[in-house]
């Protein structure tokens, strides 16, 4: 058989038996021995490239990663994209607005009005708007500091009681300073700290004080109190140098009154009175309807002229000033329905006031004192000799809170040099500013976007805080530390204002449970509780005040007088380091970013200065008490001859990079008398230099040339004989006859079947205070782009207000209607995209970037825009911004727009709305988000959009309810009922709509571009219209 | 009866034989560049790289380089383009009309100011390109080009849209007439290097003549398709700046918006063109030494258009001022008053008498017959139409409708580094040109001399 058999062998080695074979028989792979071993084959060398190639091509392409952490557990309320609400409380100083904050994906992104408060009663500020900006500062402290080193707060809280105690142990002064507190609960723990140590005073000041009215109604009344005012039930109002749109005590309130007696129907045919008389050009003497330039060393005596006239003592004080008498005559005439109100902080000057109101019977008609105010409550007397003792060595321990006296008390520089030596010294302020610069302690509180609070504005009035957002940084609410410093068991500020709610107001008699009860103090933000009647009597002493008024007081003064003011957006300089309001022109001289005195025409060709339409100036030397600052000169139609304006809020040192440095500071300008005095009228100098600056300007063109297609004004008697008064009716030319220019198109004219997106716009109740401006650059984005960008001409802001001065030159005139009166009657036009039906732009475009959509607006498309620029050149309007630069992520903008240039600014930008890029236009949208949003809510609920349910950004921040938007489809509208729309039944859905309110009109008619918001006249309750342009 | 008409003049002076015209064009192709030629060059170039620099700068800062503001969205981007445009009339118009009216005359001077026109156009397209915001988007999305986004398309409402076509078409065709033209004189260069034994040269020009064999057949082709673009051309002319002035007139802003521009914008195109023809042919003569075949004549003759357009233009500029005043249109008469008395009213003034004074010393035949006359006034009209387009853009969007928004416009570096940019390429590339390519047209030039018999001994 083993023959048979068949034997195969691997090969040649085994039937040779090969030794070299049988060594690896064995093996069933033979191994061959490494052959070549030369490094790396070259098949290495393509795998390695290839790889390293894909690799690194790979990580190219591969988006940075960005910070997005989705929740583990999601809030129950919390939606990704949904925004919250939450009712709050704007506190700044004796600042209050009651608000809305809109929380997005956590972060407060806006923050608007709330409509249930009868403070505020939905309004509010520029500054109010932009505050959401500063939540995001990074100039903010991230924590606790001691001597400016970062430290943690176990440290800081033991280092500060110890030396508390130790203070306390001697029986050392130990001092809060604030300025006025409107928070209830904060005066409860500041009490539980003044328990503990028994040697505490707090003391009250602000930046601006009204301390001669608290001091006037001290004499006047036995109470040292500042009354509410109604300015709605005024029919006459006197102004003596109180900017009560603007500045003076609670502007948001008093614009809101003051509108409602401005608003004219047919049906109503009257409106409201005010009377000015005022050194510079406020933005209530831009509204007056008859303005007065006084001087401020006659103010005293204008209110004593109108005390005579009033009371018919037969004496006079000054002759000549305009309107005064009639001004009298009206009062007299409208007794019950008349209100006189002064700025002075003299308390003289206020008993007169207050003898005044009390003659005509404005105590419960116009001024309710039996509701005070908690506003400006500051003491100036207590101040000054805090400073003193300071200087004195007589404190050992201050703490300021949430306060900066050394920028912004007059004796700010003597109070940092004597901190030094005071043994303890805290600023809780948020951030590392002037005082808290030159403290020991920084223990900064939290931004009240991020702080649980109450306020108590009036008497029974009460709003509540909360927090819209978990706080940024190691910063910790001022009332807990005061809780902490105090030894308090419970230190929990939130559990602190809620035993202090329930011990006040909630009474189980309601049938509510507390939880219910503050559940719904909560959602509402405010409380209300019925007013306790209280009756007050005039026993001031007028003889002596009046005496005194004579004795200080000067009818002529041939020196220079200085009348030191709040500007309307920076106000008293704490959001100095926020740009919305840097950049927010001044209502009345349309400057940005710069610090100026206002000087009369004649005053600076005296001097030599030369300011001319692009804002170019030289600065000059301003001399007052004894103090010297430097600023540019800007003259201002307006200005009372003989007298100079100057903001403070300037010349921040110590604030951040966006507002550090420009200006100088005035409040060392103020003179400290038993209250501090804004008017200096002796040892008054402005000296020019040779240094040239340029203001930056956003309109440069001061009067509207006559052009009554863009403002149509009259006054009320020729209003109340016709309702069409002012209106203009420009007329073409067709081939045989004159026709109205929307009669004559080569457009179809659009049909909007469902919505049909208007506004209307009321000049008459706009004040121009530039709320609105504000808030549309944070709803929609808006990039900031600082002064030297102003100066080039290319603001971005969406909506802009134009001012226009009244020219005396006649309409023929060209050169002549450029100058401003010497003191101009004043229009205020909000300017945005106007809508147009038959809009210029679109036409114009090569690539359809902006188009018309099927409800009316014209629709602009970032991604599609090349940025030729064409439509902007051919808007009537000039509201299309175009993008000259990178604004966002580009540090040549960091300083002027950290919104789109850091990391913890780009928190507070809508996310519905892009940031555009570089190279492309950019417009008003009518907020196209919120109306997206209310059509996809109706939707959602199978339901039709209603009236109201979308508001555009500028009209939620109207004060005065001036701006209107709605469907001017649905008759049921309120812009339907205030334009009196008629629809015709043939063609409802036409563009060409009826208008029958007379008042009505579109700014440049006779171009026929159709535009979708109309404004409505502006009225003067004049008795005799101007003559000229 | 018998009529006698005048001696023409002698288009072409000097006795010139074919031989010569061939000799004096080619020379300089072939001859080493003269070191005036490398000075010109040199500083051209240097100008060319400035205004790269600048041209960069913008590409990558953004438009806020330049002073344009909220109000002035377009100055001196705009002007130029403008400007340019209208200097590229002259050469469409010397090649097409002239040539269609049988002017002779033109055949010594259609080259060089068709080249002229190819330079011009490119320094004008620039400007339309780089003032846009995003050009690297715009470059295509204004071409009606077939996409995926559904409707979005070009928009052909928009007259910036047409200038595309209108300037696309206006280059197309100037540039095959131009390089037809160049053709036969090409193929003489050629023979000339194969004469001469240069086998490089022959071998370019050979290419660039597309082998040209100059058999009847081909002639007769040559003549007719010259003579189909010349048709082609001809409407051309009166499009292009038609088209270019719908940018303003169709839009709603006084001054802007005024019908009396198509046709006082061709009239200042040619204006301008034969202007911009005349300083660079002066150059062209004497650095060449073509006085014989550029004579006097045609610049006399070319003076003569000037004086026409001119007044044209000055007639349009009292025109528009007077329907201001007789239309009662507020804002449109405000516009023309600010335009005289306003703060532009240098660059007005300064419009006014380059532009409609200025020609007008053309007279006295002394003056256009002068060549130091025809060059400085060549250049100041030049200045008069930069100033146009510069008053017309400026002076009416600076102080529009809405007073709150008037403002002043101030150029800055980067404004005037776009234009001197395309100074530097226009002198660049017409330098070159000026080397490379024979300035003259040979072939027809050698139609109009005076043959041998004719020859004056």
């Amino acid at each position: 058989m083993s023959n048979t058999n068949k034997k195969y062998w691997k090969g040649l080695p085994q039937l040779k038996n090969d030794p070299e074979y049988v060594k690896h028989a064995d093996k069933e792979f033979v191994d061959l021995g490494v052959q070549e071993d030369n490094g790396h084959s070259r098949r290495d060398f393509l795998k390695m490239m290839g790889f390293s190639v894909a690799a690194a091509s790979l990580a190219a392409c591969e988006a940075p990663i960005r910070k997005a952490i989705p929740y583990i557990n999601k809030p129950l309320d919390a939606d990704p994209g949904i925004p919250n609400y939450y009712a709050s409380t704007y506190l700044n100083g004796g600042d209050y607005c009651s608000i809305v904050v809109k929380v997005r994906d956590g972060r407060p992104i806006k923050v608007e009005g709330n409509n249930l408060s009868k403070v505020t009663l939905g309004g509010t500020s520029a500054q109010v708007e932009a505050s959401v900006l500063s939540l995001y500062d990074n100039y903010r402290l991230r924590g606790p500091r001691i001597a400016e080193k970062a430290s943690d707060w176990e440290t800081v809280d033991k280092e500060i009681i110890a030396k508390l105690n130790e203070i306390a142990g001697k029986g050392g002064q130990i001092r809060i300073v604030s300025n006025t507190v409107l928070s209830p609960s904060t005066k409860a723990a500041i009490d539980k700290f003044k328990a503990k140590y028994s040697t505490t005073r707090h003391i009250q000041y602000d930046a601006v004080s009204n301390y001669g009215i608290l001091k006037a109604n001290q004499e006047s009344f036995g109470t040292a109190m500042i009354p509410s005012y109604d300015f709605s039930q005024a029919k006459v109002i006197v102004s003596i140098g109180a900017d009560f749109l603007g500045t003076w005590l609670s502007p948001i309130e008093f614009s809101k009154q003051f509108a409602t007696n401005r608003q004219l129907t047919e049906e109503h045919r009257e409106m409201s009175r005010l009377y000015s008389f005022e050194s510079n050009l406020s933005l209530t003497g831009a509204n007056a309807d008859y303005r007065s330039m006084i001087k401020p060393s006659q103010e005293g005596l204008v209110v004593a002229q109108l005390y005579n006239i009033l009371s018919g003592n037969g004496e006079s004080s000054i002759d000549g000033i305009a309107h005064l008498e009639k001004a009298a005559a009206e009062l007299k005439s409208n007794q019950g329905k008349a209100l006189v109100v002064c700025g002075s902080n003299d308390k003289s000057v206020q008993i007169v006031v207050n003898a005044i109101n009390n003659l005509l019977g404005s105590y419960g008609t116009t001024i309710l004192p039996g509701t005070p105010v908690n506003f400006r409550q500051g003491n100036d007397e207590e101040m000054a000799a805090l400073v003193a003792d300071a200087q004195g060595g007589k404190v050992d321990g201050i703490i300021f809170y949430n306060c900066n006296p050394v920028y912004d008390h007059p004796k700010g520089a003597d109070l940092e040099k004597s901190l030094k030596s005071v043994a303890l010294t805290i600023s809780t302020s948020s951030t590392p500013d002037e005082t808290a610069s030159a403290v020991a302690y920084m223990t900064p509180d939290h931004h009240y976007l991020e702080s649980w609070n109450d306020a108590e504005p009036k008497a029974n009035s009460f709003s509540l805080s909360q927090p819209a957002i978990t706080p940024l940084f190691k910063t910790r609410q001022a009332q807990e530390s005061f809780l902490v410093w105090a030894g308090e068991a419970n230190t929990d500020y939130f559990e602190f204002v809620r035993e202090y709610w329930r011990n006040r107001f909630y009474s189980p008699a309601s049938g509510m449970d507390f939880q219910t009860f503050w559940d719904k103090c909560l959602y509402d933000g405010v409380l209300d509780l019925a007013n306790a009647p209280a009756s007050y009597t005039f026993s001031g002493n007028v003889e002596a005040a009046l005496a005194s008024i004579a004795s200080t007081a000067k009818a002529s003064n041939s020196g220079l007088e200085l009348v030191i003011y709040e500007s309307c957006g920076l106000g008293n300089g704490s959001q100095a380091n926020n740009p919305l309001l840097q950049e927010l022109p001044d209502p009345i001289t349309k400057a940005t970013w710069d610090h100026y005195i206002t000087i009369s025409l004649k005053d600076a060709t005296e001097l030599g200065i030369e300011n001319d339409a692009e804002g170019r100036t030289q600065l000059v030397n301003l001399t007052a008490n004894g103090k010297t600052i430097s600023v540019a000169a800007l003259v201002q139609p307006g200005q009372a001859p003989g007298t100079v304006g100057v903001a403070v809020g300037y010349g921040r040192t110590k604030v951040g990079r966006v507002g550090e440095n420009i200006g100088a500071n005035a409040y060392p300008l103020v003179s400290v008398g038993e209250t501090l005095n804004y008017s200096i009228t002796s040892g008054v100098t402005v000296e020019k230099t040779n240094e040239s600056f340029q203001i930056a300007q956003t309109q440069i063109h001061q009067t509207y040339m006559g052009r009554h297609s863009v403002i149509q004004e009259s006054v009320l008697s020729e209003y109340q004989k016709d309702p069409l008064a002012g209106r203009e009716f420009p007329k073409i030319t067709d081939w045989d006859k004159k026709v109205d220019p929307g009669a004559l198109s080569l457009w179809k004219g659009h049909e909007y079947k469902n919505h049909y997106w208007g506004m209307a716009i009321d000049l008459n109740t706009c004040t121009g205070c530039g709320a609105c401006v504000v808030a549309c650059n944070v709803e929609n984005n808006v990039a900031l782009v600082g002064k030297q960008e102003v100066i080039n001409r290319r603001e971005m802001h969406w909506l802009r207000i134009d001012r226009y001065y009244s020219s005396d030159a006649d309409v023929e005139d060209y050169k002549g209607m450029e100058q401003a009166s010497e003191n101009p009657e004043v229009v205020f036009q909000p300017m945005l995209c106007q809508h147009c039906n038959n809009a210029p732009c679109e036409t114009v475009c090569p690539v359809a970037a902006t188009t018309h959509s099927t409800e009316g607006l014209n629709q602009m498309t970032y991604n599609r825009c090349i940025g030729t620029r064409y439509c902007a050149n051919n808007c009537p309007y000039k509201v299309r911004r175009f993008n000259w630069f990178k604004y966002h992520d580009n540090q040549q903008f960091y300083t002027s727009n950290p919104a789109m240039n850091t990391d913890l600014g780009r928190m507070v930008l809508n996310p519905d709305v892009t940031v555009r890029s570089r190279g492309v236009m950019e417009k008003c949208s009518f907020c196209v988000q919120r109306i997206q949003v209310g059509k996809l809510n109706a939707k959602k609920e199978r339901r039709t959009l209603q009236d109201g349910e979308v508001v555009t950004a500028c009209q939620a921040a109207c004060t005065t309810g001036a701006i209107v938007f709605g469907d001017m489809n649905n008759p049921e509208s309120r812009i339907s009922k205030l334009l009196k729309i008629e629809s015709d039944p043939e063609r409802p859905y036409s563009i060409d709509k009826k208008i029958g309110n007379p008042r009505a009109y579109r700014v440049l008619e006779e171009i026929g571009v159709k535009p979708n918001i109309f404004y409505l006249t502006k009225i003067r309750n004049k008795d005799k219209a101007k003559e000229n342009a | 009866m018998q009529a006698t008409s005048s001696v023409r003049e002698i288009l072409v002076t000097g006795g010139k034989t074919v031989r010569d015209v061939s000799e004096d064009i080619s020379r300089q192709v072939e001859a080493k560049p003269s070191r005036l030629w490398w000075t010109a060059f040199g500083i051209s170039l240097i100008l060319l790289l400035f205004g790269v620099y600048c041209l960069a700068t913008v590409l990558w800062e953004g438009i806020g380089v330049w002073g344009l503001n909220k109000t002035v969205g377009w100055a001196w981007d705009i002007t130029n383009f403008v400007w340019w445009v209208g200097i590229g009339h002259a050469g469409t118009l010397i090649s097409a009309i002239l040539l269609l009216f049988r002017q002779k005359w033109r055949m010594s001077i259609n080259r060089a100011a068709e080249a002229m026109t190819i330079f011009a156009v490119i320094c004008a397209a620039t400007f339309p390109l780089v003032h846009m915001g995003r050009l690297w988007l715009g470059l295509y999305w204004v071409l009606p080009l077939p996409n995926t986004w559904g409707s979005l398309w070009a928009n052909f409402n928009s007259p910036l849209l047409w200038d595309v076509f209108a300037i696309t078409t206006y280059f197309t065709v100037s540039l095959v007439f131009w390089y037809m033209g160049l053709i036969p004189d090409f193929a003489v260069i050629r023979d000339r290097a194969v004469r001469m034994g240069n086998k490089t040269r022959a071998a370019v020009y050979n290419a660039l003549s597309f082998g040209w064999d100059g058999g009847a057949k081909t002639w007769m082709r040559y003549e007719s398709v010259a003579l189909i673009l010349a048709g082609l051309s001809t409407p051309l002319v009166l499009s292009v700046h038609t088209i270019v002035s719908f940018d303003f007139a169709t839009s709603v802003v006084p001054g802007w918006h005024t019908t009396i521009f198509p046709p006082y914008f061709v009239a200042g195109a040619i204006f301008s063109g034969f202007a911009m023809v005349l300083t660079l042919l002066i150059v062209t003569r004497k650095v060449f030494k073509l006085e014989d075949y550029i004579t006097i004549y045609h610049i006399e003759l070319m003076n003569i258009v000037i004086i026409i357009t001119g007044s044209i233009v000055g007639i349009a500029y009292i025109t528009e001022f007077f329907v201001a005043w007789y239309g009662m249109v507020p804002a449109e008469f405000y516009a023309f008053y600010n335009r005289a008395t306003g703060p532009y009213w240098w660059a007005y003034w300064s419009m006014m008498t380059c532009n409609v004074i200025s020609p007008q010393l053309f007279w006295f035949k002394k003056l256009r017959t002068n060549i130091a006359a025809t060059f400085i006034l060549s250049i100041v009209v030049n200045i008069g139409m930069w100033f146009e387009r510069f008053v017309i853009i400026v002076t009416s969007i600076h102080r529009d409708y809405l007073p709150s928004s008037w403002s002043m416009f101030y150029p800055t570096m980067y404004d005037v580094g776009e234009y001197i940019l395309t100074f530097g390429f226009f002198f660049t590339a017409f330098f070159l040109f000026a080397k490379f390519f024979p300035v003259i047209n040979m072939a027809e030039v050698k139609s109009i001399i005076k043959s041998t018999s004719e020859k004056k001994h």
